[in-house]
């Protein structure tokens, strides 16, 4: 059984349908990717997973939970063993890297201090910046802040994360390690991953399985091999990063010729 | 035609979503703070940067104040050969009025604005949604413990505004003018009563407090999470402060010193 | 942790600060002050008219306050003013025939009692009644009085 199970998913904002019917099974212990262009309400999907918005229509479940049906203490409950990575990590910026880590587990367990000091060093420790820990959120780097971020986010030992875009406006390095971090973690300690992207390369690397997202649907489904070989125009041309193709180049609208002749109907 | 109607039907409707919004808002706010009495030292932080912060403002617009009111009123006051009731005419403006007004109008736009930024900005840096994903209510950890404090806070810092602006009225009025002092002093007592004019004032200062914190904290947690939005939200936080301080004040002045 | 305890130390202070502010409001500013020697003696007296007096008006003799109005009731057979009056405890020895008036401080001033000692040897004690009353004077009357009197005289 898989561990969320999307259904008949409707979502809209305003007249827009973000979400038009949409269908995602997100396997256990597996890194399943979803991917888009920008605009296409990825980072919405995540938001909606963790009960933060409600769907239209449709239904979530999470580990058998409709998220949508539990009660405000219930959610909180679930939402403890789901963990979410920001895009702009989201750390509380009056609080330091150790004890931004520390939070969820001051938070939720009543353990000793100096248990906390263990368990927070060990997570530091599997990111790579045990020793950053008495700087302030500001003094990161934007790939420094997710991984203090990831370390914060798996702190409880939760069952399964998300990954909002989590490779966007990084340099090669720190992409290299995010990638690195996001399957070590996911191998490591059995989770289950969501990724959110956009960057095919770094995501389909690491995708065991990929749902291509556009116009509020689902356009193709199946691991990176099945994605790259995928008959469909729209996805060779997003997988390769054509500019023009099914998506063309030029915004929807009356024809060049036509505009430059009859300037009067913009006036 | 048809148009300005229906923009003006809109802005209604928004103005009632908006009041739908606040009103839940504060209820859920109360909601959190039975759970502060456990963990007191949330509200212990927020009350410095609420009340700490603020007390220099509050003791050094409250000197001035006190100062003028001791000027003017003399001035008014030797007209009638009656300026031995300078110490009455300081402490019942500044006990009934000043006090709790002024100082809930600097309050508003010291306290009031920096809350609606920390509060706007932890919303568009997605600290907010951040801690609802650690299944950590933010409504409870983070709003709650600053809307407490500012209740706690306001009638505080009103006090420490009276107490010094009487203060300042005596130096002016004694050392300056050379209004006696035991006059001074005990016509003020004679005249100024615990009940009608201190707990009052109390009591309003403590309404004002409640009010601009809820704005404050309201206009933070509703902006748009763009640095504009923050921004347009801070001034917002400021000008609705000061109508309903201002409104209610009218309101209370009459409900409590009307029947007179 | 270091910070948090400053933290603590500076609210505490401020706290502290305005409770302080609070204390002297109601201590040094209003008449609370008065309200911890109110275990004297009750004494009432009763007026034709008590003009503008209210409950917590003073009560003096030669100037030093000895007392406050308590309550005012209307008398309901003579419908006069039945003034209550506290009396502090350490006043204990006026005498019996003391008269008491209705004075205004100032001109525009707060009306207050005037208690004037007689000659009696035995002293007021709870629950007796000042004979001797003046009642308040009333300024429209005067004028009243003083106008009246004028035509009077130029006719």
């Amino acid at each position: 059984m898989p561990l969320v199970k999307i259904r008949d998913l409707h979502f809209y904002r305003g007249n827009r349908a973000i979400f038009d019917g949409v269908n995602i099974d997100i396997e256990r212990g597996k890194v399943t990717a979803i991917m888009g262009p920008s605009g296409t309400g990825k980072t919405t999907l995540l938001k909606l997973i963790g009960g933060q918005l409600r769907p239209h229509q449709g239904t979530i479940e999470v580990d058998g939970q409709d998220v949508h049906k539990l009660s405000h203490s219930q959610l909180y409950e679930l939402r403890k063993r789901m963990g979410m990575l920001f895009q702009s990590g989201a750390l509380l910026t009056d609080l330091n890297v150790y004890d931004n880590v520390a939070f969820p587990l001051r938070e939720h367990t009543d353990l000793p201090e100096s248990l906390i000091r263990d368990l927070v060093l060990m997570k530091l420790q599997s990111v790579g910046l045990r020793n950053a820990r008495n700087m302030s959120p500001n003094e990161l780097s934007g790939g420094m802040a997710r991984r203090v971020a990831l370390a914060r986010a798996v702190a409880l030992e939760p069952m399964m994360i998300m990954y909002d875009e989590p490779f966007t406006g990084q340099d090669p390095i720190s992409m290299g390690t995010l990638v690195n971090l996001i399957h070590r973690m996911n191998d490591a300690m059995g989770l289950t991953s969501i990724v959110v992207s956009h960057d095919v390369a770094e995501t389909a690397e690491i995708a065991d399985n990929i749902y291509l997202l556009s116009d509020g649907k689902i356009i193709e489904q199946g691991t990176t091999l099945q994605l790259k070989h995928s008959s469909s125009q729209w996805v060779q041309q997003f997988m390769q990063g054509l500019p023009d193709g099914p998506v063309p180049f030029h915004y929807g609208g009356r024809d060049y010729a036509d505009d430059l002749l009859n300037p009067e109907e913009n006036a | 035609m048809i148009n300005l109607i229906r923009s003006l039907g809109r802005w209604g409707l928004g103005t009632f979503e908006r009041q739908g919004r606040a009103h839940l808002f504060l209820f859920n706010m109360l909601l959190g703070i039975p759970g502060l009495f456990l963990r007191f030292s949330l509200v212990v932080q927020q009350l410095f940067s609420v009340g700490v912060l603020s007390i220099l403002i509050i003791l050094i617009s409250g000197l001035f104040v006190g100062m003028v009111l001791g000027l003017q009123g003399y001035n008014t006051l030797v007209d009638f050969g009656a300026e031995e009731s300078l110490g009455v005419l300081v402490s019942l403006s500044l006990v009934r009025e000043l006090g709790p007004v002024v100082s809930a109008l600097l309050f508003a736009g010291r306290a009031g604005s920096a809350l609606t930024a920390e509060i706007g900005l932890m919303k568009s840096t997605e600290q907010l949604s951040g801690m609802e994903m650690m299944a950590v209510d933010p409504i409870r950890r983070i709003i709650a413990p600053r809307f407490l404090a500012g209740i706690i806070a306001m009638p505080l810092l009103a006090a420490i505004f009276s107490a010094v602006g009487i203060l300042g009225g005596f130096l002016v009025g004694h050392g300056l003018l050379g209004v006696d002092d035991g006059a001074f002093w005990s016509q003020m007592q004679a005249k100024t009563d615990l009940y009608d004019d201190i707990l009052n004032g109390v009591i309003k200062s403590v309404v004002f407090g409640f009010v601009v914190t809820w704005i404050a904290l309201f206009e933070g947690h509703d902006a748009t999470p763009t640095s504009e939005g923050v921004g347009r939200a801070t001034t917002r936080t400021v000008v609705h402060s000061a109508f309903a301080i201002l409104g209610l004040d009218f309101v209370l002045t009459a409900l409590m010193f009307g029947d007179e | 942790m270091m910070q948090n305890k400053s933290t603590e130390i500076f609210v505490g202070m401020f706290v502290a600060a305005g409770l302080a502010a609070l204390f002297m409001l109601a201590m040094k500013v209003s008449n609370l002050g008065d309200f911890t020697d109110e275990t004297g003696y009750q004494v009432t007296a009763e007026f034709e008219n008590i003009g503008g007096l209210k409950v917590r008006s003073a009560v003096t003799m030669a100037g030093v306050r000895v007392g406050r109005v308590a309550s005012i009731n209307l008398h309901p057979v003579t419908y006069n003013a039945e003034v209550t009056i506290n009396m502090y405890p350490q006043f204990d020895n006026l005498p019996l025939d003391t008269s008491a008036s209705i004075y205004t401080a100032g001109l525009l001033g707060e009306q207050y009692i005037g208690l004037v000692a007689g000659a009696e040897e035995e002293f007021l004690q709870d629950g007796d009644v000042i004979d001797l009353t003046q009642p308040a004077l009333v300024l429209e009357q005067v004028i009243g009085q003083f106008l009246y009197s004028k035509a009077e005289g130029d006719e």
